[in-house]
């Protein structure tokens, strides 16, 4: 099945002016950077954690730790899936305990990805506090959860896709509705 | 590239793609054995069964290891003790403990081809361990494994496989895993202990140690395996010490930065000196790490994705 842009939902400037907005809410929320932490979810939470870590080091001068958790082993879904998904790793090279972790991912759709990573940060330590940071919630939640920070809100419907492009991965920052050809 | 095979019988039927996708699953393993907790719920609910005819302590115990590791609850089978002392067959014992249905069975068995018999009767995975003379595809991936981690690659790597060929399922297992992923092999040993026609896989023979050491990247050190040793294939424990034993002397032959490497047991004094086997270059203690590792990864892509048949 291939999909078709259906349209474009934030350009480059737009998707820089987010990140910018939601780092001076986590530095102003946490009262500056001590004890903050950025753990992204891979693939692309991790470069938007990245990303948070430096527009933080730009407006505070301190940089917080960023680590990369890969959820593959905590999901809910491995038994539904038709092949198995590919292990990334996980890299968190500071201890959680005790730290403000902010828990970066491209896109919040139904929740589940958030409830593994929760569940996988518990197992690695005790986090003071864990907050969510997305670049786009497209809602049908399945599960009670809800995000700290956004960087847009967009009403979607499930049988569409949201392509998050960015540099690092494709050459070209902006946020895309896909719909299914058929 | 994504796994689809329901069983692990041989490194012979493996693509070089699968088996690189074996590797870095095993290398994202790693981080948990770090870890304080060192526990994730992947196959919770999910049964392995040790099926083990020959002893075994590593092997088993890695097993055991990366299946609890992953939440499964693995249970083990031990041949003696158990009703095949009592005559039952290999089959049948499979069947009953099918009927338990178990997701993994992992076998050992001194039969060449036993692995895949198990794996034609029953529906769940299995996953060869050891089948005689045979294969040992766990080991090759885990000494494969080691050898990316400290050399950052492997294509185009020299091996030299010394001591008894004709008897080594991790030799055979290594012999088809490192040459599809482009590495060259040399094996060497007393001609007694060379199968006849073993070029045939690709490999270069040798006949002298130092020769063969000489200039390679890894030095795998085989267990003279004093069990399966039928009829006079070597003159004496000390003619072999002397002549094929790796000590401090002939590995003045060897680059300065090889691997040493051995599956275990070693036999200190015999295969190996133990200032060597414990030596800088030695690198046997990572491959027993590795085991677990390798493990996990081949019980998750085995059961931990596909919907149960």
């Amino acid at each position: 099945m291939t999909a078709r842009e259906k349209a474009q939902v934030l350009d480059e400037a737009a998707l820089d002016r987010a990140l910018i907005r939601i780092a001076h809410e986590i530095v102003e929320k946490n009262g500056g950077t001590a004890d903050l932490a950025f753990v992204g979810l891979r693939t692309r939470g991790v470069t938007l954690a990245h990303r948070l870590a430096e527009r933080v080091a730009a407006i505070e001068g301190v940089k917080p730790p960023v680590g990369a958790l890969d959820i593959t082993l905590y999901r809910d879904d491995l038994g539904l899936k038709a092949e198995q998904p590919v292990v990334r790793g996980t890299e968190i090279p500071f201890d959680l305990t005790g730290k403000t972790v902010i828990l970066v991912d491209d896109v919040l759709f139904t929740g589940r990805t958030i409830r593994a990573a929760l569940d996988a940060i518990m197992d690695l330590g005790r986090p003071k506090a864990i907050r969510l940071a997305i670049l786009v919630d497209r809602g049908h939640r399945e599960l009670p959860i809800r995000p700290d920070y956004v960087g847009k809100n967009l009403p979607t419907a499930r049988r569409e896709t949201v392509a998050v492009r960015l540099k690092e991965h494709d050459g070209e920052d902006r946020v895309i509705i896909e719909e299914p050809e058929d | 590239m994504g796994w689809t095979r329901k069983d692990l019988l041989t490194m012979q039927e493996l693509e070089p793609a699968e088996i690189g996708s074996i590797l870095d699953t095993a290398a994202s393993m790693k981080e948990i054995a770090a870890r304080e907790i060192k526990k994730v719920p992947t196959l919770r609910g999910r049964t392995v069964v040790n099926l083990f005819y020959e002893p075994s302590t590593r092997t088993r115990t890695s097993f055991e290891i990366a299946g609890k590791w992953l939440s499964a609850d693995v249970v083990n089978w031990s041949a003696p003790g158990s009703s095949a002392a009592k005559g039952e067959s290999l089959l049948d014992t499979a069947r009953n403990i099918a009927a338990m249905s178990p997701d993994v069975v992992v076998v050992r068995h001194g039969a060449a081809g036993a692995a895949a018999l198990l794996a034609k009767a029953l529906r769940c995975a299995v996953v060869n361990a050891g089948d005689g003379a045979h294969e040992h595809p766990t080991q090759a991936l885990l000494d494969l494994l080691t050898i990316r981690e400290k050399k950052g690659h492997l294509e185009g790597l020299s091996v030299a496989i010394v001591g008894d060929i004709a008897r080594s399922r991790v030799a055979r297992s290594n012999i088809h895993g490192m040459r599809k992923l482009g590495m060259t092999v040399t094996v060497a040993g007393p001609p007694t202990l060379i199968p006849p026609f073993v070029q045939e896989l690709g490999v270069k023979v040798s006949h002298r140690l130092e020769e063969a050491i000489a200039n390679v990247d890894v030095i795998m050190m085989l267990r003279l395996q004093q069990e399966r040793m039928m009829g006079a294939l070597i003159p004496s424990l000390r003619e072999y010490a002397r002549y094929w034993g790796l000590t401090p002397t002939s590995l003045g032959a060897a680059r300065q930065d090889v691997l040493i490497m051995h599956p275990g047991p070693v036999n200190r004094g015999i295969e190996i000196a133990p200032e060597v086997a414990d030596g800088p270059y030695s690198v046997i203690l990572d491959q027993v790490a590795n085991g677990v590792a390798v493990r996990m990864a081949v019980l998750f892509l085995l059961a931990g994705g596909k919907a149960q048949p």
